[in-house]
């Protein structure tokens, strides 16, 4: 009988502080990735501008959120940024459709090399990470509103007289519903409209669209949009989660590159997956089992030390060995995308 | 170019001037290092950080005396810790090497992991933490081996180029963006490790008062011909002048300011063209030659046998190595070592504009380019603060919008980097000064 | 006036001439076939014809209007259709939805079409929601020629289509490419295994090093005894 306390507590214990937060985690990593994989499977390099894309639009939710705060128009239970987020991929659409025709455009009618793309991307990445500094400034923000927690730890413990407490936060579980409903539109996009199967042909097999009368402006114009839509959604739920931190964006992009990889370069499952995998990795291994293994063993056995795989200063460390392991391994990633 | 630096010298002062110009050095030759990479493999490093900062551990492991209490309480451990950890990866890679594909062997290679594992960490945390015991807030750390610190500049190039080797085992081979994401992520990686093993490098609490091969400005004011040096020199300004003794002392000051930062620019300067002659000797020579028939067309020289990945391999780590001995000097000029000064847009990005402004494959121009940048960098955030005070000199002094804008002024720097990155590249690809190569059919 | 024709065309890839004066013509309703030893220009001929090449001289006229300057993706909005060597279907999409992008220019309803290349091609019909990557080589070329037709060409062009495929599985296309003839569509070929593909030849244009060397009716050339002993083995 006490040992099933002893399983439950654990389990609320993993739930707590691993099983929730990555899957909340990972599922702002697969809306960033997936992202990121359509630009390298149509347009073919890795944007290193996808994290400050994700602060320039969060940042547009954070004006517009306040602007909305200040008119006393807001969402009661609900954040209202989520109300701002449509102006505000709006916004971004059109940075990435601007950057696209003044700085992309020109390279992709030369053909040029992917690697100057990236340098492109790169210097974009400096002006937008100074523009974004300059407009909200360097510090942190906090832009959430509305009811934080779904279950409180205290009422959770009262509920079920476990000594374990499990809190739910209102963002964690709006991060999964979102990411969700974001992804399997974009899929219904991808498989059943005419554009988004140009899309699939322009990435599978660019010359052969071309002949079939695929217009390439249009499928590039299309990835972009998309993309900073995603971009803006992941930043947004990243935000609204933890918090507001112009530089955390550009952190971000080594895990989201990685979780693109695993997946598959191009593969937008894929990068679902991978952003997940990633997630979960990064979360438990700098997670200390300690307290999980005591309520698991019997007390003679229980360990001394933390029993943490890896510092939480090492967090980038587990996405750059995934990402490692991947290009040494398998190259294509889990579902064969281009090994490009 | 010098008559910028000449007019910041006269505008603002020499010793600005000095610390500007010293620090284009260093910049021009971490430029030269990277142009190599990406001029003649064409290789997108965005990992220039971790070479850097690998270059200013050396530095300190190297012209730091030794902690002898550290040794003496963890130095055991660590060196099981360390024997272990050969041990295991000599194991590892004989069972990978040895057994067939399968089964049988990934089940023993994990074993051989998970169990070196084990070890490594029960020794290590051991080793770590005893160091890092000792007298935390002087030291906490092993110290270094107490040689003379150019001795360090010289064992930076080494540490670097060591790391690119492994870099290079792993990434090498791989397209061109995915070579960039794996250095971008190895020099995070490296830079977490370097805050945070604080027995090696005490981590976030830096190290300071580092050896210098110059003198010190406050010894300096103290010796005898410093001080007639000065007299002589501003003899006719201070008899003019004639407030007496202050004067004195404050010219004396920033006199033994310049002085020292003109050593700086003699040992600076003196490497740089030991590197550029090097380089120049390099690319004539046969190895220069192939490496540029490689470059020029990759899939020919393939097809001719040339092993093309050995090259690019070489030319990575002798890159890293150029980048490593600058982060050396950076480390010494600065006195201390600050992990959490290591930043990826301030080293690997801008480094990249610099290379980019230069012209890629010339090793003059990366110079140039590396002034021009940095100047820019530097300059950038005073002139901000005077745009803005220019452009709000309209608005209230207490008006928020003022507030903001001078708030975010050292920002503008970042935008204009940006900007100039993506104009010369569109604009200007061979750069500012192309190479001087016949143009290729 | 042949249909299509490309007349005295001339040039190369930028460097040296690959075509000297080369002329290729087809009719409406017939097959018209290209052969010749490797290196000949075969497929560069084509390849002008459709525009991915442009000749320094001579042109290309579509019904007696001169399309040189066209690009290839307006020759395909002309009646145009071409079918690569390789890489000639998108691997990861389905079958049906290979046809679908091969109808991408079309705005009506394509259904119609689809069944009709289903007829042609019956073996597609059950595979048509796998991957084309998925099909054996001699299905493949089938959903290349199907991606093709689905924009109801005037002039199919082929790029070799029995390159690597086994002897049953060429018979089989050269087959249907006979039904798509007879649909009244201009079919012009270049082709290695130049014996069999002249047995289906309305005419043959056997090319060497870029010239015209032999023009007749496939009959003719199959019974020239220099063209037998030069490129058909005896």
């Amino acid at each position: 009988m006490e040992y099933t306390t002893d399983l439950l507590n654990a389990l609320v214990l993993l739930s707590n502080y691993v099983l929730i937060p990555a899957l909340s985690y990972g599922s702002q990593l697969a809306l960033g990735a997936v992202g990121v994989t359509l630009i390298f499977g149509i347009l073919r390099f890795a944007n290193f501008y996808h994290g400050e894309m994700m602060a320039f639009g969060t940042m547009c939710t954070i004006f517009i959120t306040w602007w909305f705060q200040s008119m006393g128009f807001t969402a009661g239970f609900f954040p209202t940024a989520l109300l701002a987020l449509p102006l505000a991929i709006l916004i971004t659409m059109l940075l990435a459709l601007a950057t696209e025709r003044s700085v992309f455009r020109f390279y992709r009618q030369r053909k040029s090399r992917p690697v100057i793309f990236v340098i492109a991307s790169v210097g974009v990445m400096f002006m937008l990470n100074g523009i974004v500094r300059m407009l909200i400034g360097p510090d942190e923000i906090l832009f959430r509103d509305g009811q934080k927690f779904l279950i409180k730890a205290g009422a959770f413990k009262k509920m079920t007289g476990l000594s374990e407490g499990l809190a739910l936060k209102q963002t964690q579980v709006l991060t999964v519903i979102l990411a969700v409903l974001a992804v399997l539109l974009l899929f219904w996009f991808l498989q059943r409209t005419r554009t988004g199967k140009a899309m699939r042909a322009f990435s599978d097999n660019e010359d052969l669209a071309l002949l079939s009368g695929i217009n390439p402006e249009r499928v590039v114009m299309v990835t972009w949009v998309i993309t900073a839509a995603l971009a803006t959604l992941a930043g947004v739920l990243y935000g609204l989660d933890k918090s507001f931190k112009p530089m955390v964006y550009f952190h971000l992009l080594l895990p989201i590159f990685a979780a693109a990889i695993v997946g598959g370069i191009g593969q937008p499952v894929g990068a679902i997956i991978g952003g997940y995998i990633v997630a979960f990795s990064e979360v438990t291994a700098t997670y200390a089992f300690k307290k999980f293994l005591k309520y698991l063993l019997p007390s003679d056995m229980a360990p001394d030390g933390l029993i943490q795989f890896l510092g939480t200063d090492y967090k980038f460390a587990v996405s750059f060995l995934i990402l490692v392991l991947v290009l040494l391994v398998r190259p294509t990633g889990i579902l064969r995308g281009r090994v490009l | 170019m010098t008559l910028l630096l000449l007019a910041v010298g006269f505008g603002q002062s020499w010793n600005v001037m000095l610390a500007i110009f010293n620090l284009c050095l260093i910049s021009a030759i971490m430029s030269m290092g990277l142009n190599m990479q990406w001029g003649y493999a064409g290789l997108f490093n965005a990992g220039v950080m971790a070479s850097t900062a690998v270059g200013g551990l050396a530095a300190v492991l190297i012209s730091y005396s030794p902690v002898g209490k550290a040794w003496d309480a963890g130095g055991t451990e660590l060196g099981i810790a360390f024997a272990a950890l050969v041990v295991t990866i000599v194991l590892g890679l004989l069972v990978w090497k040895r057994m067939r594909p399968g089964r049988a062997r990934s089940l023993s290679l994990t074993a051989v992991v998970l169990v070196g594992y084990v070890f490594i960490r029960f020794f290590y945390e051991g080793a770590s933490s005893s160091i890092e015991a000792v007298e935390t807030a002087k030291t906490g750390f092993l110290g270094g081996l107490g040689l003379p610190v150019l001795f360090s500049w010289a064992a930076g190039g080494l540490a670097a180029a060591g790391l690119a080797w492994l870099v290079g085992r792993i990434a090498l081979g791989l397209r061109s963006d995915y070579f960039a994401i794996a250095t971008l992520g190895i020099s995070e990686i490296m830079i977490s490790v370097l805050k945070n093993e604080d027995w090696l490098t005490r981590g976030v609490k830096n190290v300071t008062g580092l050896a210098r091969p110059v003198p010190y400005e406050v010894d300096l004011q103290q010796t005898e011909w410093f001080v007639s040096l000065v007299k002589w020199f501003h003899g006719s300004n201070l008899a003019e002048s004639g407030a007496g003794s202050d004067a004195l002392r404050e010219v004396i000051l920033l006199s033994s300011g310049v002085f020292v930062k003109l050593c700086y620019s003699a040992l600076f300067l003196a490497v740089l063209l030991m590197i550029l002659t090097l380089a120049m000797l390099a690319l004539n020579s046969p190895w220069g030659r192939m490496l540029r028939a490689i470059r020029d067309n990759e899939v020919a020289a393939a097809a001719l046998g040339k092993d093309v990945t050995n090259r690019h391999r070489q030319v990575f780590i002798i890159g890293s190595a150029v980048i490593g001995i600058a982060g050396a000097m950076l480390t010494t000029l600065d006195g201390q070592f600050t992990p959490g000064s290591y930043i990826p847009l301030r080293f690997t990005f801008l480094i990249w504009v610099m290379v980019v402004i230069g012209g890629s494959g010339n090793n003059l121009g990366s110079v140039i380019g590396a002034f021009i940048t940095w100047f820019l960098w530097i300059e950038a955030e005073p002139a901000a603060f005077w745009l803005v005070g220019l452009v709000t000199s309209m608005l209230a002094e207490t008006s928020p919008l003022r507030q903001h804008l001078l708030e975010v002024a050292p920002h503008m720097r970042m935008v204009l980097m940006g900007l100039i990155l993506v104009l010369v590249l569109r604009f200007s690809p061979r750069g500012v000064l192309p190479e001087q190569a016949p143009e290729r059919n | 006036m042949s249909y299509l024709i490309g007349e005295r065309m001339t040039g190369g890839y930028g460097g040296a001439d690959i075509l000297k004066s080369c002329t290729i013509s087809v009719d409406r309703g017939e097959i018209a076939v290209v052969v010749g030893p490797n290196g000949a220009g075969k497929s560069t001929a084509m390849r002008a014809m459709l525009g991915l090449l442009k000749p320094r001289e001579g042109k290309v006229l579509l019904e007696g209007e001169d399309i040189t300057k066209l690009s290839p993706q307006q020759r395909v909005h002309r009646g145009m259709a071409f079918v690569p060597q390789t890489h000639n279907v998108f691997v990861t999409l389905t079958v049906e939805e290979n046809l679908e992008m091969g109808a991408y220019l079309r705005r009506d309803d394509i259904s119609g079409t689809m069944e009709k290349v289903f007829e042609l091609f019956p073996v597609l019909k059950d595979r048509r929601r796998q991957a084309a990557g998925e099909l054996s080589g001699g299905q493949r070329q089938q959903v290349a020629v199907g991606r093709a037709l689905m924009t109801l060409p005037s002039v199919l062009m082929l790029d070799e289509p029995t390159a690597g495929v086994s002897p049953i599985v060429m018979d089989e296309l050269f087959e249907r490419i006979l039904e798509v003839k007879r649909t009244g569509i201009a079919v012009l070929m270049v082709e290695q295994n130049a014996r069999q593909a002249l047995s289906i030849a309305d005419h043959g244009f056997v090319l060497v090093t870029g010239e015209n060397r032999f023009t007749d009716t496939g009959e003719a050339l199959l019974a020239n005894a220099e063209v037998r002993r030069s490129f058909l083995g005896g």
